[in-house]
């Protein structure tokens, strides 16, 4: 396996990620007080979502990575995507 | 004298390879928790109405600032800081005891009001009440779980970073378990929103 030095990230950068994740959160809270009904789920999902981006890319230094790493968790998303995708279809259509 | 034989990438490909297995065991609770919500959305916001906001926020940013903690021991460690990175791995587990505290006195409260598992409260109200609940007890108790793995594991980092063996020249054990204890975090942020804040 070709040996990929991983990039050091700047203390400041794993700050700033906390600070960013902590007021995700902390908005997401304040959407789920406000009834929007499915736009609520969707906007909170969303939310969640960008979280986790966060995390696998900084955090889990995903960006620095070699391309093997990013094929793997494509491959994953693919993976869940079809698993979720076809188990709904199979219950909404039964 | 042996040659040592090193592939820091590979090691922490393995890792990665494990926790994809991780994302698929939460995806089918996920999954299960999906279908029940699309069947029963009026008897989910009952369920979920029963569990507190607060303990689930503040859960969630315990677990955030764990994240930021071990990514600091990791940091720390790559300054050649070891004191330092010892520190920041016992804040690490410090927090995530306060999360299991902090979980422990929701379960009481909960199980308290006669909702676990195989509860005769849980038998007689209708079943889409007793599927949150539950699918609630299995996910976050196979989250806390790994919480509780976690803490034995970054236990022993801290006791191998205070031995001399892992060293900012290889630091390969605390990177896979900074790498593991993210995704605990990671499965929490969607944890925490699926059952405290969408139903």
């Amino acid at each position: 396996m070709m040996e990929h030095q991983q990039t050091p990230t700047q203390n400041k950068t794993y700050f700033s990620i906390w600070a960013v994740l902590v007021v995700l959160t902390l908005v997401n809270v304040a959407v789920s007080q406000i009834s929007l009904d499915t736009l609520k789920v969707w906007t909170i999902l969303a939310i969640a979502s960008i979280q986790a981006g966060l995390v696998l890319t900084i955090l889990m230094h995903l960006k620095h990575e070699a391309r093997m790493f990013r094929i793997g968790i494509f491959t994953l998303f693919l993976i869940v995507a079809i698993f979720i995708g076809l188990t709904f279809t199979d219950v909404l259509y039964r | 004298m042996s040659i040592e034989h090193r592939d820091d990438t590979g090691a922490r490909f393995g890792m990665w390879l494990f926790l994809y297995t991780e994302v698929i065991l939460f995806s089918g609770l996920f999954v299960l928790y999906a279908m029940a919500l699309a069947k029963n959305p009026q008897q989910f916001g009952e369920a979920s109405h029963e569990l507190k906001i607060y303990a689930g926020t503040v859960n969630t940013l315990i677990l955030l600032t764990s994240s930021l903690t071990i990514s600091l021991a990791m940091s720390a460690l790559q300054a050649d800081r070891a004191k330092q990175s010892i520190t920041f791995c016992l804040t690490t587990i410090g927090l995530a005891m306060t999360f299991l505290i902090i979980k422990y006195f929701e379960w009481s409260a909960e199980i308290g009001h006669g909702i676990y598992p195989g509860s005769k409260h849980l038998a007689e109200v209708e079943s889409g009440f007793a599927a949150f609940f539950n699918l609630y007890f299995f996910t976050t108790g196979l989250h806390g779980l790994h919480i509780l793995i976690g803490i034995v594991l970054i236990s022993v980092v801290a006791g191998l970073i205070a031995k001399g063996r892992i060293t900012p020249e290889r630091p390969t054990i605390l990177v896979n378990s900074a790498l593991y204890w993210h995704l605990v975090d990671l499965v929490w942020i969607f944890v925490f929103p699926l059952y405290y804040l969408i139903p």
